[in-house]
């Protein structure tokens, strides 16, 4: 009888090429996703070195970091360097014959939701992409992560990682949520907990009611910021929601193949007695929902608190704090909802999903943006943007006073027009709050897609609850 | 990749904690198709103001550490993206190996894909050469892969670790791919096993 093992063993065990002496192991990858940023000089290597993509079947790649959101971008990208790499991809998915979703496909969009979105991603697989934010598709019960470019080549040419097995962390969500509070609040709660390093060195399963209670969407918004929470990566393990929103896509199994597949997820859990090096609990029903005030995604407290004083801090974390509430440009015991912002931006690989369309579109129906703020909507994907205006979000964020886009990572990570201006303050549903990361000198707070639409309509950081109708 | 074997240079302080990749290497020169050229711009918006000149109190436009070979930092050291431009411009500006009480894994991991040698140590340790690198050129720290022992200028000698593997790699700048291809005929036989146990994939 062999060992109780967690869901991570047990996906690392049915990937496991070889294994040397001293635990460096060979690990299969199922799916490769690439992306316009992080695969050109991976490309050239195998060029170089006259080598072949081992699958390309296997392989699916689509340009989201650099493109632009704007309706007119079918005319051509007009930064250079921007226009470059994203031939270069399209160069590249040509002559290696990989999966490709070029800019002007309508299923182009954040690799991270066209992943999932045409069923490449399933249960028990293991996926890489050169991206941090590859956690996002733990949430089928897939071992995921990021991967450096050195790591895409080798994954290109060899179809293998080559990894040391990392620690088993649970995180557990009890109870239910209380009402406002959605997947977002629940990340960046459990960061705010465990800190940026908590998950270092770990691969997170999260599990509990809660996550149970979550739909398909919201679970990817938890995984998704596992990184943020220092692990490479965090799944959640599958059941009749994760198979009802495979069932169908158009690369998920079919007839006989389907029913094989439904046997071996159902054995994706991880076994009673099975060991864990760490365990973090939180109540669900004491999650707020939250906002960021800091530079590091872990700066994060529930919307009604205050900024707190650096020197409540400890170690290092005392001068981080100084610095981050200088470049925010906040005072400590400063109310978060008095903070008033500039920019709301709604989208990314965290938040840019038809649900996450909804919740925001909830709040702002039969509102408008605050005068002269600007505020915007980024689909994550062009299928998300096509469902959006079947359903009328499109016009109730436009009647808002919303700008209505075109799919892609935009102003998450601002390689493409959409930036910050320095100073300029951001309610943002998008995953870091780094110092210029939207734009230099931009000022990046963390929350919701509810939260954000909230903060839209008053100008200023908002609790949602408040303007929630009184029946949720 | 160029071998790691032996360091002697000047350590350059930066005692910050969560040190980022969007710090390290800011988006916009993620743009490049290169892996050359981004030592200019390594930690663009710390050492060059929005006029493009440089801020004179960061560590590297002080002229003790212009020529730092060696960063010693704060804990959680690369954490955020993937962006192996980190690497890639901490290496074109001439940084070997870095110092910091803990690493975030993807940054560590790419790293060792390029030559440099990130080392984690307990914080007492790493205060100290902080304390060493403040003392700028007149304290240059001497990194020892084979005998994994950092020495400073008095004769302090401080051993760390590192996987086995890792340190083999990088002591004969192997090339992983290289490696792996070995391993064929067992990649193969994987796919074999995979397709009876998957067909789905």
């Amino acid at each position: 009888m062999t060992a109780p093992r967690t869901l991570y063993d047990k996906i690392w065990d049915d990937h496991l090429v070889h294994e040397d002496k001293d635990g460096t192991s060979l690990i299969y990858i199922d799916r490769h996703l690439v992306h316009e940023v992080t695969s050109p000089q991976a490309f050239e290597g195998l060029r170089m070195a006259g080598r072949d993509v081992r699958r390309p079947e296997y392989t699916i790649a689509v340009p989201d970091h650099n493109v632009p959101t704007t309706p007119d971008r079918a005319k051509g990208i007009e930064n250079e360097e921007s226009r470059i790499q994203v031939e270069a991809l399209d160069r590249n998915a040509r002559d290696f014959g990989v999966n490709y979703y070029p800019v002007n496909d309508i299923r182009q969009g954040i690799v991270h939701i066209i992943g999932p979105e045409q069923g490449w991603t399933l249960p028990g697989m293991t996926v890489v992409c050169g991206d941090s934010h590859t956690a996002t598709h733990g949430a089928f019960g897939a071992l995921a992560h990021g991967i450096g470019t050195s790591e895409v080549e080798h994954v290109l040419a060899t179809q293998t990682l080559i990894q040391s097995k990392s620690k088993n962390m649970k995180v557990e969500i009890t109870g239910s949520l209380p009402p406002g509070v959605t997947a977002k609040d629940i990340t960046l709660s459990i960061i705010g907990e465990t800190g940026t390093a908590g998950g270092t060195g770990h691969v997170i399963e999260y599990c509990g009611e809660a996550i149970r209670e979550l739909s398909m969407e919201g679970r990817m918004t938890v995984c998704n910021m596992a990184i943020e929470g220092g692990a490479r990566a965090g799944l959640i393990a599958p059941d009749e929601k994760t198979i009802e929103y495979v069932r169908g896509r158009p690369h998920a199994p079919k007839g006989a193949a389907w029913e094989a597949a439904l046997a071996y997820w159902n054995t994706l859990y991880t076994d009673e007695g099975a060991h864990f090096d760490k365990v973090v609990t939180l109540h669900g029903e004491d999650i707020a929902p939250v906002v960021t005030w800091g530079t590091s995604p872990e700066d994060v407290l529930p919307v009604t608190g205050t900024v707190p004083d650096p020197a409540e801090f400890e170690g290092g974390k005392v001068e981080a704090a100084r610095r981050a509430l200088d470049y925010m440009g906040l005072e400590p015991g400063q109310r978060l909802q008095d903070i008033e912002i500039d920019t709301v931006f709604i989208g990314s690989c965290t938040n840019g999903r038809i649900e996450d369309l909804r919740a925001a579109a909830a709040i702002l129906k039969g509102r408008k943006v605050k005068d002269g703020m600007r505020a915007m909507v980024v689909p994550g994907s062009g299928l998300v943007r096509a469902q959006a205006e079947e359903e009328g979000l499109a016009e109730i964020f436009e009647q808002a006073g919303f700008e209505w886009r075109m799919a892609g990572c935009s102003m998450c990570l601002a390689m493409n027009p959409d930036q910050l201006a320095p100073g300029e303050r951001c309610a943002a549903t998008s995953n870091r709050n780094f110092e210029g990361r939207q734009g230099r000198g931009g000022r990046t707070h963390l929350m919701s897609p509810a939260m954000a639409a909230a903060a839209a309509v008053t100008g200023r950081l908002t609790d949602v609850r408040e303007l929630m109708p009184e029946t949720v | 990749m160029e071998k790691f074997t032996k360091l002697t240079g000047v350590a350059a302080p930066l005692p910050m904690v969560n040190v980022d990749t969007d710090m390290i290497i800011p988006k916009q020169f993620l743009k490049t198709i290169k892996r050359s050229g981004l030592g200019r711009n390594l930690f663009d918006e710390m050492r060059y103001d929005e006029q493009g000149n440089e801020i004179a109190d960061f560590v590297l436009n002080q002229p003790a550490w212009r020529d730092a070979e060696i960063l010693v930092a704060g804990e959680n050291f690369g954490c955020g993206s993937s962006r192996e431009h980190a690497p890639w411009a901490l290496l074109d500006f001439g940084i070997r190996c870095v110092i910091a009480p803990s690493f975030a894994d993807i940054f560590y991991n790419n790293c060792f894909k390029n030559g440099i040698l990130p080392i984690a140590l307990p914080q007492e340790q790493v205060d100290l050469l902080m304390d060493e690198a403040r003392k700028g050129a007149n304290a240059r720290l001497s990194v020892d892969l084979e005998n994994q022992t950092i020495t400073t200028t008095d004769g302090t000698q401080i051993g760390f670790d590192i996987d086995p593997f890792r340190k083999h790699c990088l002591l004969n700048g192997l090339d992983d791919i290289g490696l792996t291809l070995k391993k064929a005929a067992e990649i193969d036989a994987f796919e074999g096993r995979a397709q009876a146990q998957r067909p789905w994939v």
